[in-house]
C-alpha cells in the first residue's frame, strides 16, 4: 500500500470524506448504544431532542457551545502555525482565576469600563501561560506538547489552592469554591431569564476577528507559512520565534476568554468544575472544522449539540452520557483521516 | 540481468519510457543522462524502491517480483543510493548487519559479522572501520560502508546512482578501480552519471537515456565524447557567453569569517570580494563549507569571527531580514524546502519576503490587489508557467518553481546575488534561461555570488573563481588561468596545505 | 529539619518509591520502544487508562490475576494497532492521533465502566497482587524490603527494562527498530518493511503502557476509579527524553522521579500545615518540566522521530 499525492482534490471530495467522517462516528457510536442494550434510532432520536429538541434544549446548546468557539479558535490558531497547545484547559482557568480576582468587588467600576478590563486581564493572563511553553519552545527546543500537557495539571492544583485558601467563599459550607463575581462584572443574559449570555455574541464576534486576522494581515500569512515550512518562512525573513510567540499569545488568550465568559456569563463563581475538559474538547473542535475559525463556530455547535444532547439522553435512556465523549473523541480520528484522503489516494501496490 | 519494456508515469509525465536493456556477467554499463532522462526513477525501479507502470526486471533468468526490495537483495542485487540509506546514530557495523539475520533471532552475531566485513574490506581494498558511528565519517567512507553492505550480502550485480557526485577527482579515481576489481572477479556493475569523463574512463557499454527513453547503446571502446554528448542532449545548447558589465568596487566583503557548524562544514577564516558587474564562481565537492557560506549571505547564520561588510560598512546585526534590506537576492540551493512553501499559493510566495513592505501590507493588514499584481507581473516577466497566482506553489515543474524564485530574488535590482545551485536539476531550457537571467543581472552591474558543484557551470559563467575545501577558501583567480584538472587537484586539497602552515 | 533527612533512611519510604515507580516504568518503556522506532506515542495517558480498567474488569469478572495482566496488555495493544494504523501507514499527525487515542480510549473505558457497573457509589474491590519475599536477599536492610519484598508485578517491571534494553542493543529485531527510528530509509533498503517494524513496535509498546495501567488497579490498590492515571502518561513521555532514549538511564529516572514523589507525600505529612498540600502535587509535574529543560538542549533523539515515512515519495 503506498500514499500518492493529489494535486488538486476537487470540491465535491473536500465535502465527502469530511460527511463521511461523521457518518462512520455515528456507526461507531450505534455499536456502543447496542453494547449498552438500546436501540440506536432511538437514542438518536433522545440526543437530538436533548439537543435541538425545544427552546430550552436549543439555547442550552447554544450555552455549551461558547465556551468551545473560544477553546476551538484557540487550538486552531496556534495549530495553524504548528503550535501544538494542548493546555486550553489550563489558559481557560487562568481566565477564570483572574475574572474572579477582579470581578468580586476589587474594581468599583462600572459595567461597561469593568467587563472590557476583566477580560482583557483574562486574555493576557491566558497568554502568559502559554508564554512560557513556546519560549521553552523556541529557545530550549522543549516539545510543548508535553509542558502544555503537564501544567493542565498544576493549573488545576493552583486553582484547588486558591479555592481552599485566598479566594475561599467564607459562606461556602466548606465546598472549594470562591465568591461570587459583583453584578457590574456579569456579561448580561441574551434573553432575560434564560441562560444563553452574551459571551456567545463575544464569541462568534471572535471567529469573525480570528478569520480576518488568520485571511487579510500580514500576521496571519507568517504563522501560516511557519505552520507549513519554518525553515522557508526563516529563509524568507519570517522571525519565526518572534510569529511564534504571537500566535502563543493570542491562542492563550483567546482559551481564557473561555473561562472568563463561563464564570462572568453563565456560573457566577470560580469552581474546579469549572470545565468538564472544554480545553480538550477544543482541539476536537478545530480539527473538525479544519482549523478555519468560521468552521469552528459551526463545529463548536455540533459538538455542543452532542454533549447536551446525550446529557438529556441519558436521563432517559440507558446508555451512559459518556457516550459523547466516545463520539467526539471518534470524530477527531476520524476527521484526519478524512483530511487525508482529500490530499492522497491510496494505492494497492 | 535484464530489465524490459520499462515505463512508469508520475503525475501525467512519463518517467520512463519502454525501456530494455541488459547487463552480463563481469561487465561495467555505464547508465548515462542529463538530469531528468529518468536514470534515478529506472534505477529505483530495478531496485523494487518503485513500481513500473509496465515491463519487468529479470536477474539471472528469473524474473523479479515488482515493489519488493527484500526480492532484489535475494537476487543478488545491491544499491548505492545517491542520498546514503545509513543511519548516522548507528555504527557501521550495525548499518551493514541490519537485515542481514532473521528478524526474529535472538543473536546479532555481531563476531562473525566482524570476520566478514574484515574479508571484505582485504579482498576489495575497501577499508571500513566497523565499530565508528557512520555520523562520524567522510563522504567518501560512507560511501565505501554502502558498498560493503552490499558486498555483505553477498551482491552479483551492483548499482550506483551519481556515486562520483560526492567525491574528489582522486577519490573517483579509486572508487573506479575498486570497481574495476569487482567486474574482475564476475561481479556486474552499473553506474549511472551524467559525467562524460568518468562514463568513458570506467565502461565496458554505455546505454543513453534522454526523456526517459534509451537513445542509443555503444561500447565504450568504439564511442566517443562527442557521440555521447550529441545523444545525451539532442540539440547544441550555445553555451552562454560572457558580455560586457558595467564593473565597479566591492559590494560586499568578507574578512576572516569563521561560522558554526548548523549549516554543514563551517567557515574557516573566508576572505571574499564580490565586486560589482561580476561573477564570483565556488567550486568543490559539495559538504565542504559551500552550505555556510551561503547561509552566512542569506542571513541565516553570523559570523563567528571575522567581518562582513556591505560596501564598506562592517554589519552588526545580521538576519535574513538584513540580507534583504541590504539588498542581496538569494536564490536558495534546496527550492523545495527552503525556496518556496510548496502549501501557499504562488502570489504567496512571490511576495514572502516582503511581507511587511508598505507595498504590500498598511497596518499589518495585507494589500490583495498589489500582491496579485505583483505576482502576475513575476510570472509574465520571468515566463512562469502556471495556472493562476492563487495555485499551490507546489503543483509548478522544478523548472517553473526556480524561475519564480529567480524572479523573486532579482526584482528590485539587488546589489548583491547569491546563487546557490540554481540550475540544478532542471531541465535543459530551464537551465539555459536562468543563467541567461544572472548574466543579465550581472550586466545591470550586481555582484554575483555562484555556488555551483558543476565545474562546467562555474567555467561558463564566472569572471573569477575560487576553490573551497574543508571550510576554507583559495585566492580568487581569473577563469582562464587554470585548467579543469588543476582546479580538480584544488578541490581535493591541493595548494591548502601550505595555508594552514602559514 | 532532622525529620526531612530522616525520611531517606526509612525502609518503608523506599519500598513506597519502587511501588510509584513501576507502573512508570512499564509505561516509560512502552514509550521508549515507540519512539526508537520513530512513533510518538500520545495515546500513553489513554492507554493506562483503558489497561488499568481491562485488567481489573477482567480479575473482577473471575479470570486469576496473570490472566489480568494479558488482557490489560491485549487492550493496549489494540489501541496502539489504531494509532499505529493511522500514523504508520497513512503518515497522520502523531500528536493529533495520540491526542485523540488518549481521549478515545479513556472515553470508551468510562463507557464501558458505567454499562458494567450502572449503579455502584463505590468502586469494588479486587484480591491484587501480594508481595513476595524473596527469601535471603529481602532481608538487607533498607534495599531488602524495598526491592526484594514486592509484588511480582514489580519484578516483572524490572524484568522489562533488562528485556527492553537487551532486544534493542543485541537483537536484529532491536536493531531494525532503531533504524528505523534513525533513517527509515536505511530499513527499507535492507529489504525490511518500516511499516511492519513500526507498527510492531507500537502495539508493544502500548501494551507495555497498559500494563502500566493494569499495576494500579491490580497492585498498588485494588479497585479502578476514575481519573487515577491522573497525568502519569505524560509524565512517562518526559522521562523518555531525560533518559536520553535509552531503558537503564529512563529506569534511573523514574526510580528518581518516584522517589521524589514519594518523598513529596511524607514531606506533605510533615509540613503540611505550613504549605498547602497542592504545592506537593504540584511537583511531579513542575519536576518534569525541568526534567525536559534540563536535557532538550544536549538530547541526540531518534532522528526520524515524528517524521512520517511514506515509501516511494517524491
Amino acid at each position: 500500500m503506498r500514499l500518492e499525492a493529489i494535486d488538486a482534490p476537487s470540491t465535491p471530495t473536500t465535502l465527502l470524506y469530511p460527511v463521511g467522517a461523521v457518518l462512520v462516528t455515528f456507526v461507531v457510536a450505534s455499536g456502543l448504544v447496542m453494547m449498552a442494550g438500546a436501540s440506536p434510532l432511538a437514542v438518536f432520536v433522545l440526543v437530538a431532542r436533548g439537543a435541538a429538541g425545544s427552546q430550552f434544549a436549543l439555547l442550552e446548546t447554544l450555552t455549551r457551545a461558547t465556551p468551545l468557539i473560544f477553546t476551538g479558535l484557540a487550538v486552531a490558531v496556534a495549530f495553524r502555525a504548528r503550535l501544538w497547545n494542548i493546555g486550553a484547559e489550563a489558559q481557560l482557568y487562568a481566565g477564570a482565576v483572574v475574572t474572579v480576582v477582579l470581578g468580586t468587588g476589587a474594581l468599583p467600576l462600572p459595567a461597561p469600563l469593568l467587563l472590557p478590563l476583566i477580560a482583557v486581564s483574562a486574555m493576557l493572563a491566558g497568554a502568559l501561560l502559554l508564554l512560557g511553553p513556546a519560549l521553552l519552545k523556541t529557545r530550549f527546543g522543549v516539545d510543548e506538547v508535553v509542558t502544555t500537557l503537564l501544567l493542565n495539571f498544576v493549573m488545576i492544583l493552583f486553582v484547588s489552592m486558591l479555592l481552599e485558601g485566598v479566594l475561599k467563599d467564607p459562606t461556602g459550607l466548606g465546598w472549594p469554591q470562591s465568591q461570587r463575581v459583583i453584578a457590574e462584572a456579569r456579561l448580561p443574559r441574551i434573553i432575560e431569564g434564560k441562560r444563553l449570555h452574551w459571551g456567545f455574541i463575544v464569541a462568534i464576534v471572535s471567529a469573525f476577528i480570528i478569520w480576518v486576522v488568520m485571511k487579510k494581515t500580514a500576521l496571519g500569512t507568517e504563522m501560516r507559512a511557519v505552520g507549513h515550512n519554518a525553515e522557508a518562512a526563516r529563509f524568507a525573513g519570517i522571525p519565526v520565534g518572534t510569529v511564534i510567540v504571537k500566535t502563543a499569545l493570542l491562542s492563550g488568550g483567546l482559551a481564557a476568554l473561555a473561562g472568563f465568559s463561563e464564570v462572568s456569563g453563565l456560573k457566577g463563581n470560580l469552581t474546579l468544575d469549572l470545565s468538564p475538559g472544554f480545553g480538550y474538547s477544543g482541539i476536537v473542535v478545530a480539527m473538525l472544522a479544519l482549523l478555519n475559525p468560521v468552521g469552528v463556530v459551526f463545529s463548536a455547535l455540533f459538538v455542543a449539540a452532542i454533549f447536551v444532547g446525550a446529557d438529556a439522553m441519558s436521563r432517559s435512556a440507558q446508555v451512559p452520557s459518556y457516550i459523547a465523549d466516545v463520539m467526539v473523541a471518534t470524530a477527531l480520528l476520524t476527521m484526519v483521516v478524512a483530511v487525508m484522503l482529500t490530499r492522497y489516494r491510496i494505492r494497492r501496490r | 540481468m535484464r530489465l524490459t519494456g520499462i515505463t512508469k508515469r508520475f503525475a501525467g509525465l512519463v518517467a520512463n519510457d519502454d525501456i530494455s536493456f541488459a547487463l552480463g556477467q563481469g561487465e561495467i554499463v555505464a547508465l548515462l543522462g542529463e538530469n531528468g532522462a529518468g536514470k534515478t526513477t529506472l534505477m529505483n525501479i530495478l531496485f523494487g524502491h518503485y513500481v513500473a507502470d509496465a515491463g519487468y526486471v529479470e536477474a539471472f533468468g528469473k524474473i523479479l517480483p515488482p515493489g519488493d526490495p527484500k526480492a532484489a537483495l535475494d537476487a543478488g542485487i545491491g544499491m548505492v543510493h545517491q542520498h546514503f540509506t545509513l543511519a548516522d546514530n548507528l555504527t557501521v557495523l550495525d548499518n551493514i548487519v541490519l537485515g542481514t539475520r532473521r528478524l526474529f533471532s535472538p543473536r546479532l552475531d555481531r563476531a562473525s559479522a566482524r570476520k566478514k566485513i574484515a574479508a571484505i574490506a582485504s579482498d576489495f581494498g575497501l577499508a571500513v572501520d566497523p565499530g565508528r558511528p557512520v555520523g562520524t565519517l567522510a563522504v567518501g567512507e560512507r560511501q565505501r560502508v554502502e558498498i560493503v553492505k552490499a558486498l555483505y550480502r553477498d551482491a552479483r550485480v551492483l548499482i550506483l546512482d551519481e556515486p562520483t557526485a560526492v567525491l574528489t577527482p582522486g577519490e573517483a579515481a579509486a572508487l573506479f578501480s575498486t570497481l574495476r576489481a569487482m567486474a574482475a572477479r564476475g561481479l556486474s556493475v552499473i553506474f549511472i552519471s551524467h559525467k562524460l569523463n568518468e562514463v568513458m574512463a570506467a565502461s565496458d557499454r554505455v546505454v543513453v537515456l534522454r526523456g526517459g527513453r534509451v537513445v542509443g547503446e555503444r561500447r565504450t571502446a568504439e564511442t566517443s565524447r562527442e557521440d555521447l554528448a550529441h545523444l545525451m542532449v539532442g540539440r547544441e545548447v550555445p553555451p552562454p557567453r560572457l558580455g560586457e558589465a558595467m564593473r565597479g568596487g566591492a559590494r560586499l566583503r568578507l574578512d576572516g569569517v569563521t561560522t558554526d557548524d548548523s549549516h554543514g562544514t563551517p567557515l574557516d577564516h573566508v576572505s571574499l570580494e564580490l565586486r560589482s558587474g561580476e561573477i564570483t564562481g565556488v567550486a568543490g565537492v559539495s559538504g565542504n563549507g559551500q552550505g555556510s557560506l551561503a547561509a552566512l549571505l542569506s542571513g541565516l547564520i553570523a559570523p563567528v569571527s571575522g567581518t562582513l561588510s556591505l560596501g564598506d560598512a562592517p554589519v552588526r546585526r545580521w538576519s535574513p531580514r538584513a540580507a534583504l534590506g541590504a539588498g542581496i537576492g538569494r536564490i536558495p540551493e534546496d527550492r523545495h524546502t527552503v525556496g518556496a512553501i510548496g502549501d501557499m499559493s504562488v502570489a504567496e510566495n512571490a511576495v514572502l519576503e516582503r511581507l511587511r513592505d508598505r507595498r504590500f501590507s498598511r497596518a499589518g493588514f495585507l494589500r490583495a490587489d498589489a500582491i496579485r499584481d505583483h505576482a502576475a507581473g513575476l510570472i509574465e516577466g520571468y515566463q512562469v508557467k502556471c495556472p493562476s497566482p492563487e495555485a499551490r506553489i507546489r503543483l509548478l515543474s522544478g523548472g517553473n518553481m526556480q524561475k519564480l524564485i529567480l524572479g523573486r530574488a532579482l526584482d528590485g535590482d539587488p546589489s548583491v546575488i547569491l546563487a546557490s545551485q540554481p540550475t540544478r536539476g532542471l531541465d535543459v531550457g530551464a537551465v539555459a534561461y536562468v543563467q541567461q537571467q544572472l548574466l543579465a543581472a550581472r550586466a545591470r552591474g550586481a555582484a554575483i555570488l555562484l555556488i555551483s558543484e558543476d565545474l562546467d557551470e562555474i567555467f561558463a559563467l564566472s569572471d573569477r573563481i575560487c576553490v573551497m575545501f574543508r571550510g576554507r577558501m583559495s585566492e580568487p583567480f581569473d577563469r582562464a588561468s587554470k585548467t579543469p584538472a588543476a582546479i580538480g587537484a584544488m578541490m581535493a586539497g591541493q595548494g591548502f596545505e601550505t595555508e594552514q602552515a602559514a | 529539619m532532622m525529620e526531612a533527612f530522616e525520611i531517606f533512611l526509612s525502609a518503608s519510604f523506599w519500598v513506597a518509591a519502587i511501588r510509584i515507580a513501576s507502573p512508570l516504568i512499564f509505561a516509560t518503556m512502552g514509550e521508549l520502544v515507540c519512539e526508537r522506532a520513530g512513533v510518538l506515542n500520545l495515546g500513553i495517558e489513554g492507554i493506562m487508562v483503558s489497561g488499568a480498567f481491562a485488567g481489573w474488569l477482567a480479575v473482577y469478572l473471575g479470570a486469576d490475576l496473570w490472566t489480568g495482566v494479558a488482557v490489560a496488555a491485549l487492550t493496549g495493544m489494540a489501541f496502539g494497532l489504531l494509532h499505529a494504523a493511522l500514523t504508520v501507514p497513512l503518515g497522520l499527525s502523531q500528536h493529533v492521533v495520540g491526542i485523540g487515542i488518549t481521549l478515545l480510549a479513556t472515553s470508551l473505558t468510562y463507557f464501558t465502566y458505567r454499562i458494567v457497573l450502572p449503579e455502584v457509589t463505590s468502586p469494588p474491590k479486587i484480591a491484587a497482587f501480594q508481595p513476595l519475599k524473596i527469601p535471603v536477599l529481602s532481608d538487607i536492610p533498607v534495599i531488602g524490603p524495598a526491592l526484594f519484598n514486592q509484588t511480582p508485578l514489580t519484578y516483572l517491571a524490572f524484568a522489562t527494562v533488562a528485556i527492553v534494553a537487551w532486544v534493542l542493543a543485541r537483537t536484529p529485531l532491536g536493531l531494525a527498530i532503531r533504524a528505523a527510528g534513525e533513517n527509515p530509509s536505511a530499513v527499507e533498503a535492507q529489504g525490511i518493511s518500516v511499516t511492519g517494524i513500526r507498527v510492531g513496535a507500537v502495539m508493544a509498546g502500548s501494551g507495555l503502557m497498559a500494563v502500566g495501567g493494569a499495576f494500579l488497579t491490580m497492585s498498588a490498590f485494588d479497585s479502578f476509579f476514575f481519573e487515577m492515571v491522573n497525568g502519569r502518561g505524560w509524565i512517562c513521555i518526559a522521562l523518555v527524553v531525560f533518559g536520553s532514549w535509552r531503558p537503564g538511564k529512563a529506569l534511573v529516572g523514574a526510580i528518581l522521579f518516584a522517589a521524589f514523589d514519594a518523598y513529596q507525600i511524607r514531606l506533605q505529612q510533615i509540613a503540611g500545615d505550613v504549605v498547602p498540600y497542592q504545592v506537593f502535587l504540584m511537583m511531579p509535574y513542575l519536576l518534569s518540566i525541568a526534567a525536559l529543560v534540563l536535557v532538550a538542549r544536549r538530547a541526540t533523539y531518534p532522528r526520524a522521530l515524528m517524521i512520517p515515512y511514506r515509501k516511494g515519495e517524491r
